[in-house]
C-alpha cells in the first residue's frame, strides 16, 4: 500500500531526498552481490570437467551424467518427492480445514489453544523437535518392528501442517463472506456452498499453501536425519553424509538440480500470493 | 460472524446452534491436532519423561528415576574420585552458540537494514523485484547454501584462491571449521530473516517526519538516529529475534562449517544421541533450548506489545 501524498518527492527541486542514506545503497548492492555469488559459483562448478571445486576446466556435463547414474541419488531422490508429495498433500488437506475453522469467527472457546498448537512446531528448534522425534519412534520401533517409511511421513507432515496453514488462513482472512451469504440466501446447501463459492475462492491460497509444505518438506534435513531408518536417505540427508567424504562436483551438480526446482516452486508461490494486491 | 446461526432465533436456539457451531470447529481442526500432537507436541512431553531417567548402557534410556541428565548440563563428575565439577565442556559450548548468534544478528543488522532501506525506498513498481531476490535464496535449501559457503572458504576454495592471486597471503589459510566459518554461514543463511521485517517497518514509515527533522536542520546521520530508527525500531526487534532464535538452535550450519570441534547447541544436542550415549542428558539439553527460545519469544511479545502501548 502506497499512499502518493506520502511517497511524492517533496524536495525534487534542489535534488535532495530525504530518502537518501549515505552508503546504504552500496551495502545493499554489496549484500546482494554477496547472497548471489556462492550460489553462482556453486553452479559454475557444477559444469566443471575436471574434479576441482576451484580450478576451472572447461564445460562439461560429466557430474550430472554421474548423478543421475548414480543409483543412491535416483533412490534418494524418488524418496525425498514421496515423501514430499505425501507429507504436502495430507498437511494441507489438515490445515485447509483447521483454516477453515479458525478464520471468519470473533472467538469461540478454545480457538486460542488450536492455533497455537497448529504453530507449534514453528516454535519449538527443529533439533529439539528432532531428537523428541527419535525418542518416540525409537520406543515405537521396539515395540512394533515395522520401519517403514510412515514415520518420515507422519515427521514431515506434521511440520508441513503449519506452513501450509499461514498462506491458507491469510487467504481466508481476506475474503468476501457475503457471497457466501448471497449463495445461502439462494437455497444452496452448506455443502454447495462450501464446493461453489468458499473453494474455489480460496484455491489459489490452498495451492500457495502445498506448495510452501512441498518446499520445506523437500529441503529438511535435521528431522529427516533423527527418524530415517537405515537406507531411508532423501536427498538432503545424502548430500549430509558426502560432505564427510571427498567432495566432487557431483554435489553441485545435484545441488544445481535442486536450487532449479525449488527457485520454481517459490516463483510459482509468489505469483499466487502477489496476484492478489 | 458464523453463518450457522439462524438470522431471526429465539436465545436459547441461538445458544444451542454455537454449540453446534463450536463442535464443527473442533472437529474440523482435528487432523491437523491429532498429527501435531502425534508427531510434535506428544513427543516433546514423552522427552521430559525420559529427561529423569537414568541412560542405557548402549543408547536410550534405563526405567529409573534419575536427575542426572539435568545435573550433567553444567556439572560433570570426575571419572577417578567422583567429586562434581563444573562441565567446561559444555560452558564453552554454550557461550560458543550464544555469542556466534549474538554475532550473527549484529552481522545482519549491519548488512539487513541498509538493504531493507534500500528496497523500501525503491520506486514502487520495483520494489517486488528486489524483494523476490531477497526471498528466492531464503527458501532455496538451507543445506546447499551451507554446501556454497563450504566451497567458498575451503583452503582451496574461492575466498583463498583470491587472497593469494592479489597478494594479501602465500599459503591458504585456515578457514573452515572455525568460528568464523559459522557466523559468516549463519549469517549467510538468515539475513533474510533481517530485512524482511525492517522492510517491511520502513515501507510502513512517514517521511513527512524525516522531512520536518531535516527542516529543523537535523543532518542525514541525526535524522537517522533520532527519527529514523526509533520509527523502524519494532521492525528491527522483529528481524533480531527471527535470527537470533534459529542461530542459537542451528544445527546444519555449524555441522558442516565448525566441523567436529566447534560445536553448538544443537550439535550437543546430536552428540548425547549419538557417541555421547546419554539420552536423558540429550533431552535435559534440548529442553534447556526450547526454554531459551521461549524466553526470547515472550521477551519480544512483552517488547512489542509495550510499543504498541506506546503509540
Amino acid at each position: 500500500m502506497t499512499d502518493p501524498a506520502r511517497d511524492a518527492p517533496t524536495s525534487k527541486a534542489r535534488g535532495y531526498s530525504v530518502r537518501t542514506l549515505p552508503g546504504f545503497a552500496i551495502v545493499a548492492l554489496f549484500t546482494f552481490v554477496v547472497l548471489y555469488a556462492p550460489i553462482m559459483i556453486l553452479v559454475t562448478y557444477s559444469f566443471n570437467a575436471g574434479t576441482s571445486l576451484a580450478i576451472w576446466e572447461g564445460f562439461s556435463l560429466r557430474w550430472y551424467q554421474r548423478a543421475i547414474a548414480n543409483e543412491q541419488v535416483q533412490d534418494a531422490a524418488l524418496r525425498s518427492l514421496y515423501l514430499a508429495t505425501v507429507a504436502a498433500s495430507v498437511g494441507t488437506v489438515a490445515a485447509t480445514m483447521a483454516a477453515l475453522a479458525t478464520t471468519r469467527i470473533r472467538r469461540f472457546p478454545g480457538r486460542t489453544m488450536i492455533y497455537a498448537l497448529v504453530n507449534q512446531p514453528l516454535m519449538v528448534p527443529e533439533i529439539v523437535t528432532a531428537v523428541a522425534l527419535l525418542i518416540v519412534f525409537a520406543a515405537v520401533k521396539v515395540w512394533t518392528g515395522h520401519t517403514s517409511m510412515i514415520y518420515l511421513i507422519v515427521a514431515h507432515t506434521a511440520f508441513c501442517v503449519p506452513f501450509a496453514y499461514l498462506p491458507i488462513r491469510a487467504r481466508l482472512e481476506t475474503m468476501d463472506t457475503s457471497l457466501e451469504a448471497a449463495a445461502a440466501d439462494l437455497y444452496a446447501s452448506r455443502w454447495q456452498v462450501f464446493r461453489r463459492v468458499t473453494l474455489p475462492l480460496m484455491w489459489p491460497g490452498i495451492v500457495a499453501g502445498l506448495l510452501l509444505a512441498f518446499v520445506i518438506s523437500l529441503d529438511d534435513v535435521v528431522i529427516t536425519e533423527f527418524v530415517k531408518s537405515a537406507g531411508q536417505d532423501t536427498l538432503p540427508t545424502y548430500m549430509l553424509g558426502q560432505l564427510r567424504r571427498v567432495v566432487t562436483p557431483e554435489i553441485n551438480a545435484i545441488s544445481t538440480a535442486i536450487l532449479v526446482a525449488g527457485a520454481i516452486l517459490v516463483s510459482l508461490f509468489f505469483m499466487l500470493t502477489m496476484r492478489k494486491r | 460472524m458464523t453463518d450457522t446461526s439462524p438470522p431471526f432465533a429465539p436465545g436459547d436456539l441461538e445458544a444451542e446452534a454455537a454449540r453446534q457451531d463450536n463442535r464443527r470447529r473442533w472437529l474440523l481442526s482435528l487432523p491437523a491436532l491429532i498429527i501435531i500432537v502425534c508427531a510434535a507436541t506428544g513427543p516433546l512431553l514423552v522427552m521430559v519423561v525420559y529427561s529423569f531417567l537414568a541412560p542405557g548402557d548402549y543408547g536410550n534410556v534405563k526405567w529409573e528415576f534419575s536427575t542426572d541428565g539435568w545435573v550433567g548440563i553444567f556439572l560433570q563428575r570426575d571419572i577417578f574420585d567422583d567429586t562434581l565439577m563444573w562441565a567446561d565442556a559444555h560452558l564453552s559450548i554454550f557461550w560458543r552458540s550464544l555469542s556466534l548468534s549474538l554475532i550473527t544478528t549484529v552481522t545482519t543488522l549491519i548488512f539487513g537494514v541498509p538493504t531493507a532501506w534500500f528496497i523500501a525506498t525503491q520506486p514502487p513498481g520495483r520494489r517486488e523485484f528486489w524483494l523476490f531476490l531477497i526471498t528466492v535464496p531464503f527458501w532455496t535449501n538451507l543445506l546447499v547454501r551451507t554446501i556454497a559457503i563450504q566451497e567458498l572458504l575451503r583452503a582451496e576454495g574461492v575466498f583463498n584462491n583470491i587472497l593469494i592471486s592479489i597478494g594479501v597471503i602465500d599459503t591458504p589459510i585456515q578457514l573452515m571449521f572455525t568460528n568464523f566459518a559459522i557466523a559468516f554461514g549463519m549469517t549467510y543463511v538468515y539475513l533474510p530473516l533481517m530485512v524482511l521485517p525492517v522492510y517491511a517497518a520502513v515501507d510502513k514509515l512517514d517521511f513527512r517526519l524525516v522531512e520536518a527533522a531535516h527542516d529543523l536542520y537535523a543532518g542525514r546521520w541525526t535524522a537517522f538516529r533520532r527519527v529514523i530508527l526509533p520509527l523502524i525500531k519494532p521492525g528491527i526487534i522483529a528481524g533480531s529475534i527471527l535470527v537470533f532464535i534459529p542461530s542459537l538452535g542451528a544445527y546444519v550450519t555449524p555441522r558442516v562449517l565448525g566441523g567436529g570441534k566447534n560445536l553448538m547447541f544443537g550439535n550437543l544436542i546430536e552428540l548425547q544421541f549419538g557417541a555421547g550415549r546419554n539420552w536423558p542428558l540429550g533431552a535435559a539439553l534440548s529442553l534447556m533450548l526450547m526454554a531459551a527460545v521461549m524466553v526470547s519469544l515472550i521477551w519480544y511479545v512483552r517488547v512489542t506489545s509495550r510499543e504498541q502501548a506506546d503509540d
